[in-house]
């Protein structure tokens, strides 16, 4: 019993030891945001920012480059949300509610092309953009984030149109709806939930993308925020940085994303392997 | 609503993701796949007629040395990387089952937060991290005795860089594989593990012929997704050498192909390898997607 005990501890602090490894960059993010460039310049690391200040922030928000990024991020992503959250909903009502020809190709299909990557087609949608005038504008970015999101949001979405019973919107015709009354006033408010994660869903996606951005808004003004991010890595490659500026930026670029995530982390993973082990 | 509408209506409600997808996606794959069998460099893009070459690019994969260098680098590190992640998420799944509940808990939110840093937010603090100056990485070093670490700058040479860049991955995909292999974990009846015990099996012979084989789908659904996701590292790669290091020693398919476009606009070989990487990802894809497919019907 007693080296059953030890070993219980032992094992309690090697978890908290894997903990700290895994949440060490993310405090060292916010850790580093908070301290002047001095304490940061000094040759031993500063672990907990007393005396820390919210000057680098300030000093970010001024920064007319990040307001520019920042519009640019909110018009490509509300643009992505609500185009994805649209197109997904028919497509998911398809899929879940009809037996049609065709169907299971079109599943597969979208199956397929969820796993696609980006970097084996940026080339020729950076040719293709370029052909229609498209380079550096928000809404070209967005027309290539929403195909980009679609069908895995589309599969996300099958599940809750899935989970609402045909029957209760049948009864409703019965009473006397038509098919779209029935549909709006029955099955819609009782999609919300899916709704709204399939909306987290394409934000985080579309919020976060590094790759296809890089190749299509080559102007300095049209960059979205990781562009502008990465701006801050390149440049520290040649000059002294001022990494307590770029972590507040990080810290601004990532905090809304870790709250949203944590809100739907549960049901996104279990759109990827569900149904993989069954109990 | 008569029957004959009711039956073009799923069509209808399909309609807009095809329209979206073959523009946005469909063209792209077409004009590659045609690309890929012609000469198409600067010339061609001022306009030069671009003449059939049949398949040299894809010759050239595997005879011209510098390409192939490439090819074999990106399979070697996808594979490594996907290993080791699914290796540590594995051990720190059985981690999570082991210890009790409020460390279980304290690891699980460390674990998500991780996965849900932006992937540049992420790559620029490791970055710092990994800075040859003032990083904390260098700084522990010389604190545990390695003295040669102190102002040694990682990202300078390959070998380095590609550990490092390795160890980046590991770090973001781990949360992914280790909460998943948990979920099933939790799935598996404590009675059989319970019975085993009693029958005198250890802890070793209990993970390796009851865990093991129970876990063994999401194990290898997982397996799968990293090797797909880590063929396709760009961002990572990208980043890293932005903070400094020679590219031409650092590249693996994905930057290859962004500097052939970006650079020398050598468009041919960059539809070929751009093929190329499609081609795995769907090969690779297709028993996945067909467990899903299983699952859905």
């Amino acid at each position: 019993m007693r080296r059953h005990r030890t070993s219980r501890v032992l094992l309690s602090v090697l978890a908290l030891v894997v903990s700290l490894v895994w949440a060490f960059p993310v405090y060292w993010m916010l850790n580093s945001a908070f301290l002047p460039n001095v304490v940061l310049q000094s040759t031993t690391p500063t672990f907990v920012p007393f005396g820390g200040s919210l000057r680098n922030f300030s000093a970010v928000v001024d920064d007319p480059a990040f307001l520019r990024a920042l519009g640019v991020s909110l018009v490509v992503t509300l643009t992505t949300v609500v185009a994805a959250i649209v197109v997904a909903f028919f497509g998911a009502l398809a899929i879940s509610r009809f037996r049609f020809r065709g169907r299971s190709s079109f599943v597969l299909a979208l199956l397929l092309i969820q796993m696609l990557p980006a970097e084996g087609l940026f080339i020729a949608q950076y040719k293709m953009m370029s052909s229609l005038g498209l380079l550096n504008h928000a809404l070209g970015l967005a027309v290539l984030y929403t195909a980009a999101v679609v069908p895995f949001t589309i599969w996300m979405l099958r599940g809750f149109v899935a989970g609402v019973p045909a029957e209760l919107e049948e009864a409703a015709m019965v009473d006397g709806l038509s098919r779209t009354q029935a549909f709006l006033r029955i099955t819609f408010p009782l999609l919300a939930p899916g709704l709204v994660a399939s909306g987290v869903y394409a934000f985080l996606q579309a919020w976060n993308e590094f790759t296809v951005a890089l190749v299509v808004m080559t102007a300095e003004d049209s960059r979205t925020l990781p562009l502008w991010l990465r701006g801050f890595v390149q440049a520290s490659a040649t000059r002294e940085t001022d990494w307590g500026q770029v972590m507040a930026a990080s810290t601004l670029v990532a905090v809304p994303v870790i709250v949203f995530f944590l809100v739907v982390q549960g049901r996104m993973s279990s759109g990827l392997v569900g149904g993989a082990v069954k109990g | 609503m008569s029957s004959r509408s009711s039956r073009r209506l799923p069509y209808l409600l399909t309609l807009p993701t095809l329209v979206l997808l073959l523009a946005a996606l469909g063209y792209p794959v077409a004009w590659q796949l045609v690309t890929s069998l012609r000469r198409y460099g600067l010339m061609q893009q001022f306009g030069a007629p671009a003449p059939w070459v049949g398949v040299d690019n894809y010759v050239a994969l595997v005879t011209d040395p510098s390409l192939w260098t490439v090819v074999v680098r990106s399979v070697v590190f996808c594979v490594v990387t996907a290993l080791v992640s699914v290796v540590v998420g594995g051990l720190i799944a059985l981690l999570m089952d082991a210890v009790p509940r409020w460390a279980r808990l304290v690891l699980q939110v460390c674990l998500l937060v991780a996965w849900a840093m932006p992937i540049v937010a992420a790559m620029t603090v490791w970055v710092w991290l990994v800075d040859w100056r003032r990083g904390v990485l260098n700084w522990l070093l010389v604190e545990v005795g390695v003295e040669s670490a102190y102002g040694h700058n990682w990202l300078a040479q390959p070998t380095s860089f590609f550990v490092i860049a390795s160890a980046i991955v590991v770090w973001m995909s781990v949360p992914f594989i280790a909460l998943s292999v948990y979920a099933g974990l939790t799935q598996l009846s404590p009675d059989v593990l319970e019975a085993a015990q009693l029958d005198g099996a250890g802890w070793f012979r209990r993970l390796r012929h009851i865990v093991l084989p129970l876990v063994a789908p999401v194990i290898s659904i997982v397996l799968l997704l990293q090797l797909i996701w880590d063929l396709r590292v760009f961002t990572q790669i990208k980043i890293l050498q932005d903070a400094g290091s020679v590219a031409s020693e650092t590249d693996l398919l994905g930057t290859y192909v962004y500097r052939l476009g970006t650079g020398t606009g050598d468009f041919g070989t960059a539809s070929a390898v751009s093929v190329l990487m499609l081609v795995l990802t769907i090969a690779l894809s297709w028993y996945y997607v067909r467990s899903l497919m299983a699952q859905e019907s």
